[in-house]
């Protein structure tokens, strides 16, 4: 067995004030108490309060704990607590502030979040949020198990893969294409816009070798094993020898986009039998049909793009990632190839669950963008994409720090995934790939139980 | 023979029960300005005692008990009627923070109303349902022609023995009983208080994983010992003792997951009851390390049985796609009673990605087994609970008619003590209200008896509400709610011909 994976974390303190929910006001009738109500806050609110005069706030909304004590015990009632406007303008319908928060404080501390008195959101939503994963009763990997002795692997292999070995008297038939392992289903890409900020990109490659996994990459100076260049159709393509895999990307399934990729493809193992090579695809009506036409024609890895909300550019924007990727998984099941590609998508990855449901729902691994911005304290205002100046100066981060921060996040991620793991029953997470039979959609749920007792919904 | 209310009316009663704290949050704040010329008109006007005079001075509104928006804009109302123009109403900012989209701060601040006074607001708020957009929150009670069945005449009695296997009948009076509450998670007084609220209502209140404090131990005969798969504090004895045991398999805030209790809140006496080590946090396993299958499952029934001859077994799962499989298991193995857990609920602690993600909710489950069981024909041989996020009547009356028999309660029970759901029970301390914590200092905030009332006034009002929605179904007996979908409409269904009412 190899050696256990596990993610080390160590604290790293966010650079600014993370935007806090509740903000305190105050009406100007103290009374000078000698049993005020702010010294008896348990969590030492206003003792720990300050002025930040770089940010032009008080501290103390982001230690209180909103249990609203000193609210209902002050003796002439001036305390209060409101929501902080701030909060809730942070991020987009998308990236909620809950969301935002979340993931600083799982960059900060590298720690699943943990929280009492139950589930506090909607019912179910869009996107994501309309499915559950399940549980089995019984038999199952054990929760102490999980943190101790027992294995649970969340490695994946990414590459072509024969369907079967041929052979040829003694010898093997074919040669055996690319393949290599990864002991974590995330890759990591960022952003357009975050190609030009060297912090960032160090950050995110650092933690990328830190964690064995791979960083997508759109320049040339970049080079490593953890590297996965990234080239445009239209460019040459001159891969280093110590890459793994590359990427062609495509901005369409366009006929003509398709053939070139395949013949260039072709060129390419020719020359570098050993290099995976990946086609990227934006998702759209047509993916999973150029997926499943390409890979009979021997082309194993994919990487299916949505943008930062799991939608599809333009006209494709009613398409949502999941969605594509199960359509493909399905279409290649189809055709009897699905375990001779790999799947990789990413886009609107936005919390540790999106892994797992986006990996139930047929990818063999997510690539993971804005989610590690956010590591780094963006708050998904998205201005940089107008070119506008990061509110909180990401370009000028320490590399460090932001490995740092980035790696504490995939511990909680990693934890996290092992968790719902563990609860499905499952020792590896090869086999959540596609396993629908573990997850429980929204409709389906309404069609088993309530169609039978309230007739046709309305959607 | 027995009477339908063996509950003696005359030994406890509703008896009024405040906040503990100063400041009440209520839903609106009526604000009095510096024209205000102490005229005290308005104390005169305002039909619920928000304005109050002491000399020539006016004291400070009593915002919480003012009814609301429609009557601050109507002709009679306190704004138009001061004559200096001093007075103005809106909804109180700091209302707003509390809560969510399962227990909106009108379920919130509606709760604890009925844990003071017995009765439901007569304020502006929605008292019935939660905001989160499905399930129960979507489901309606139909609206009926009249019956003229009298609310106070309906058997609320269920009985949770169906098994007739010679072991004792355990009827409970009221078709909801409290849940698995470990000490180490909540205070003493809370404990105690809860035991003390099942004894006046003639139903049940659940240990928990954490031990049975002796100071449970007068309350006995409505206490059930529930045997988790940490066994943390399970004796022989405590099994002994008790009319019902309660497996717990998983729960629903944590499917799969077992139970976990925090360093911070192993405290010297939480350690003992539990044979632990202070300050070490406790992972309850998941799942028995003896049970992988319902034969291993079988095993450990007849072991309870065994221990105690009178006792009934309960067996608590959380709900997997299968749920029913597990319910039919549940049944050959010998339970008196299958306890599902939807995945909205809890107290404890949890990983968010859990609460939010793992198993199905309970609005989905309940029907789904309930049907499952009818088909096996051992429907009527076997007592269906459901817990994991039933905050109201409506939602205890919607979840009988979707097959329950009866259902447990939690999260409701924590709000009668005036939780308001930061969800910080789990960390550091626990509870700085006072209510999931077993720091010494924070434990003793309020007393046993406080407690006590404000759950047996909440149980008061379901009771009261109960009884009129069955009423009103034209049912004499809750039993007779049991299953009937058709007393229940869907608002994002075709033909929900009520929409008018509610939607
Ligand atoms: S609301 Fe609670 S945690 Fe926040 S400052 Fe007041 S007493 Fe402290
Ligand atoms: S009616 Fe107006 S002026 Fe008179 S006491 Fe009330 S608030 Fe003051
Ligand atoms: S609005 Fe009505 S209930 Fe509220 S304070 Fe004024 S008179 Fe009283
Ligand atoms: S910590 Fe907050 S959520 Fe937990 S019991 Fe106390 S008041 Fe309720």
């Amino acid at each position: 067995m190899p050696e256990k994976y596990h993610i080390h974390a160590e604290p790293a303190e966010p650079r600014y004030q993370p935007v806090f929910k509740l903000s305190s006001t105050e009406r100007d009738q103290c009374l000078g108490c000698n049993d005020c109500a702010k010294r008896n806050c348990i969590y030492d609110v206003y003792k720990k309060r300050e002025f930040l005069s770089s940010e032009l706030v008080d501290s103390s909304g982001s230690f209180c704990k909103s249990c609203m004590r000193c609210v209902q015990e002050c003796k002439n009632n001036i305390l209060s607590k409101l929501l902080n406007p701030e909060y809730t303008q942070i991020g987009n319908s998308y990236w909620t502030p809950a969301i935002l928060t979340s993931l600083w404080q799982q960059a900060h501390a590298g720690k699943i979040p943990v929280s009492g008195a139950g589930y506090d959101g909607p019912f179910s939503g869009t996107g994501f949020d309309d499915m559950w994963t399940d549980m089995s009763e019984i038999v199952r990997p054990t929760r102490d198990g999980i943190h101790g002795r027992e294995y649970i692997s969340t490695s994946i292999d990414i590459g072509t893969k024969l369907d079967r070995l041929h052979f040829n008297g003694q010898e093997l038939a074919d040669d055996l294409p690319p393949m290599f392992s990864l002991p974590l289903p995330i890759i990591f890409d960022v952003p357009r816009q975050a190609g030009t900020w060297r912090g960032v990109k160090q950050a995110v490659q650092q933690a990328a070798r830190k964690l064995q996994t791979l960083a997508f990459c759109d320049d040339r100076e970049s080079t490593g094993s953890h590297i996965i260049p990234r080239y445009s159709i239209n460019e040459k393509i001159e891969p280093d020898n110590s890459s793994k895999m590359i990427e062609i990307f495509l901005e369409s399934c366009e006929g003509q986009l398709i053939d070139k990729a395949e013949k260039l493809a072709g060129e390419i193992s020719k020359s570098k039998p050993g290099l995976v090579i990946c086609i990227g695809l934006p998702i759209s009506k047509n993916t999973a049909q150029t997926v499943v036409k390409l890979a009979k024609n021997k082309i194993g890895t994919f990487h299916l793009y949505a943008n930062h909300s799991g939608r599809g550019t333009g006209s494709d924007s009613d398409y949502f990632i999941k969605e594509i990727v199960r359509e493909t998984h399905r279409g290649l099941l189809a055709e009897s190839i699905r375990d001779c590609v790999t799947i990789l998508a990413g886009g609107g990855i936005a919390m540790a669950e999106h892994v797992a449901k986006l990996i139930a729902c047929g990818a063999d691994g997510v690539v993971v963008d804005n989610a590690l911005l956010v590591a780094l304290e963006c708050r998904m205002c998205l201005e940089c994409l107008e070119e506008e100046p990061c509110h909180v100066h990401i370009d000028a981060i320490d590399p460090q720090w932001g490995t740092k921060r980035i790696v504490n996040l995939l511990a909680s991620w990693h934890s996290q995934l092992i968790e719902v793991m563990g609860a499905m029953g499952l020792r590896e997470v090869r086999r959540l790939r596609g396993e629908t039979g573990r997850v429980m959609f929204f409709r389906d749920l309404e069609e088993e139980c309530y169609a039978p007792i309230f007739g046709k919904r309305v959607w | 023979m027995l009477c339908t209310d063996i509950r003696k009316e005359s030994m406890v009663n509703i008896i009024k029960t405040p906040s503990r704290f100063k400041n009440r949050i209520g839903k609106f704040a009526v604000h009095r300005s510096e024209r205000c010329t102490s005229c005290g008109k308005c104390v005169t006007v305002c039909p619920y005692s928000v304005f109050v005079k002491a000399g020539d001075k006016m004291l400070r509104p009593k915002s919480y008990l003012c009814s609301g928006l429609k009557c601050a804009e109507s002709e009679k109302g306190c704004v138009k009627n001061c004559p200096a123009g001093a007075l103005s109403v809106a909804v109180n900012p700091n209302y707003k923070v509390l809560g969510d989209y399962r227990w909106t701060p009108d379920l919130i601040v509606s709760t604890w109303y009925q844990a003071e006074t017995g009765e439901l607001p007569y304020m502006e708020i929605e008292s019935d349902s939660g905001n989160s957009g499905g399930g129960l929150d979507r489901i309606r009670i139909k609206a009926r022609p009249k019956e003229s069945i009298d609310p106070k005449k309906v058997d609320m009695r269920i009985n949770l023995n169906k098994r007739n296997d010679g072991r004792p009948s355990l009827i409970i009076d009221m078709p909801i009983y409290g849940g698995g509450m470990s000490f180490g998670s909540i205070s003493e007084s809370t404990m105690i208080g809860r035991a003390k609220n099942a004894a006046a209502w003639n139903t049940l209140t659940c240990t928990g994983e954490g031990g049975y404090p002796e100071a449970l131990h007068p309350y006995d005969n409505h206490v059930i010992t529930q045997v988790a798969t940490g066994l943390f504090g399970v004796r022989e004895e405590t099994i002994q003792r008790v009319r019902m045991v309660e497996f717990k398999y998983a729960q629903g805030a944590k499917p799969g997951l077992g139970g976990h209790l925090l360093g911070d809140k192993v405290t010297e006496a939480v350690a003992r009851m539990r044979e632990s080590v202070k300050g070490n946090p406790l992972f309850s396993p998941f799942p028995f390390h003896s049970v992988y299958s319902i034969e291993d499952h079988k095993k450990h029934v007849d072991w309870i049985k065994h221990i105690n001859p009178k006792t009934l077994v309960s067996t608590k799962v959380s709900t997997p796609t299968d749920v029913e499989m597990v319910a039919v298991g549940s049944y050959y193995a010998g339970a008196h009673v299958i306890h599902i857990d939807g995945s909205y609920g809890g107290t404890g602690a949890a990983p968010e990605i859990a609460k939010k993600n793992i198993a199905m909710p309970i609005d989905y489950a309940i029907n789904k087994t309930h049907r499952f069981l009818t088909q096996e024909g051992i429907r009527d041989k076997i007592t269906l609970i459901a817990s994991g996020g039933l905050r109201t009547a409506h939602d205890i009356f919607k979840a009988i008619a979707l097959g329950a028999d009866g259902v447990v309660i939690g999260t409701s029970e924590m709000v009668a003590l005036e939780c308001l759901r930061c969800k910080n029970c789990e960390s550091g301390r626990g509870c700085a209200r006072g209510i999931a914590t077993t720091d010494p200092l924070l434990g003793v905030m309020f007393s046993v008896d406080w407690a006590f009332q404000r759950m047996y006034n909440l149980y008061a009002s379901f009771d009261k509400q109960l009884r009129k929605l069955v009423a009103a179904a034209g049912c004499s007996s809750v039993t007779e709610v049991v299953g009937r979908t058709e007393l229940l409409l869907h608002l994002d269904y075709e033909n929900n011909e009520n929409k008018d009412k509610d939607g």
